[in-house]
This record gives structure tokens, sequence and C-alpha cells, in this order.
């Protein structure tokens, strides 16, 4: 059947070196809050449409985000087929409660050290 | 479908009864204040330290929302627990993934080793979404919007 859909298998690897990039992050979170062209991503970055268009290809490329067509412009949005979106909110959240709890934890024993 | 568990470390200075009595019974000390599922931001962040335990946090008008349960209570070395939270960010009784965080001596301080696996899970779950989505149910992607905000 031509138009099956096929099931991808996303590289969590990519995704998360797709997110890696500071703008392709905020791109990423721009989308998750709003579906929207290309052009309305560049008003609200700092960046160049076409620099839009490029982290674009590489989150689509990476399972983040697809797009539709809507007329003559493309609507993109966060593909909600992909699991890459929510292993990267997971690994960045644990990392980021790691972090807290090794500093907390640490915090804690200097105290005790100084009474 | 098969995904790669999230894995991640870290030493603390405190030794492991120390360090897992901290991780698992103070744990809204140091959990980033951000990070919260209800509405309100978080007073408490209960787990109940036996088997079938629930992991809940609670706000300061006493509201709890459940992240998940006690899946194995092994102080001071292990503790496993049902992350149950799905990518809507909602309590599902129906859902496990797996979350083992181990307490391993690192000479006098410990390794804090987290392991978040099963996460293939969330495919079944982004199938679901796919199909509210066509069907038009809006709620997901603004979820996912409002925790994103909130990092």
């Amino acid at each position: 059947m031509a138009n099956k859909q096929t099931m991808r298998k996303v590289p969590a690897a990519s995704a998360l070196a797709a997110l890696g990039d500071p703008m392709r992050c905020a791109i990423f979170e721009q989308l998750a809050r709003k579906p929207s062209p290309v052009g309305a991503l560049a008003e609200r970055l700092p960046v160049t449409r076409s620099a839009v268009s490029q982290h674009l290809r590489v989150l689509k490329e990476a399972g983040l985000v697809t797009d539709m067509a809507d007329g003559t412009r493309r609507i993109y949005r966060l593909d909600p087929r992909g699991i890459g979106a929510v292993r990267d909110w997971l690994d960045k959240h644990w990392t980021k409660a790691l972090d807290a709890f090794q500093a907390w934890s640490d915090a804690q024993d200097e105290e005790e050290d100084r009474r | 479908m098969t995904i790669a568990p999230i894995l991640r470390s870290v030493t603390v200075k405190a030794p492991p009864a120390t360090a897992f009595a901290r991780f698992t019974q103070q744990m809204a000390r140091w959990w980033p204040a951000s990070h919260h599922v209800g509405g309100e931001p978080f007073h408490e962040i209960v787990i109940e330290p036996h088997p079938e335990g629930r992991w809940f946090e609670r706000d300061k008008a006493g509201v709890e929302v459940q992240w998940g349960k006690v899946l194995a209570w092994d102080p001071p070395g292990r503790v496993l627990l049902g992350w149950q939270l799905t990518s809507d960010f909602k309590f599902d009784p129906a859902f496990v993934t797996e979350l083992e965080i181990r307490f391993d001596p690192d000479g006098t301080g410990t390794r804090v080793t987290l392991e978040h696996r099963n996460l293939e899970r969330y495919g079944d779950a982004a199938e679901k979404m796919r199909a509210m989505l066509d069907s038009g149910w809006p709620g997901i992607v603004a979820d996912f919007a409002a925790f994103a905000d909130q990092e």
C-alpha cells in the first residue's frame, strides 16, 4: 500500500544531539507551545528564516518535529509519533534532578562539618 | 520497538545509608521546584517506604498528585520505583516505567546511579496520543508546553 504509514525507529542519540543546540532547543520549545510556520518562528527568535529552516530540518530528521501543508505554507509541530521528545525531556529532567541532589546532599555534609 | 534507557550518575560525599535516606525521604528539599505535576507547587514529596507504597507530591493545601509507586525497597543499596506519568504528565495506574536508583559505596561517599527504563512503553502512549490528536483533541501539546515552560 503506497500510503501505508511506516513506523520509524528514531535513534535516541540523534534526538539528544539535535536538542544539544540552544537555538534548536528554543525552536522545539516554541513548537511545544504552538505549532507554527517558519516565518512565525523567525519572528519570535533572534535568527533568520533560513537558519530556522535549517534547524527544523535537523529536528525533523531526529524525529522530534513533523510538518504539514497549510495552503502555501508548512506548519511545524512536535512529532506526536516520536518518543524522542519524551525521552529527551526525561533525560534533561534526571540530569537536573541528580545534579540538584548532589549539590544539596553535599551542602548538608558541609554544614555538619562546620558544626 | 526498543529505546535506550536513560542512565545518569553522580557521586555524593555522604555514605550510602545517608544518601539513600536523603534521596528517598527528603525529596522535596532537593527536587527541582519547577518540576511539579499538580497545578500548584509541591510542599512535600512522599515515597511510602515499602513495596507498593505510593510516590506522590502534596501541595500546601494538601492536594496530592501521584507520580508512581515503590516496586522494590532495598535500603541502603537500591530502590526501584515505578514512574507512572504518561507523556502528557498524567498519572496512569496502568502505565509503569521502571526507575531504579542504586547507592554504591565510592570511597567514603556514594555513587548514585539512576536508570529509567521501559521507555518504549511511551511508544504505545504516543500511538494513543496521535489518535487523539488526529481526532482533534488539543490538550496534549498544551500540557507538554506547560511543562517545557517550567524549564
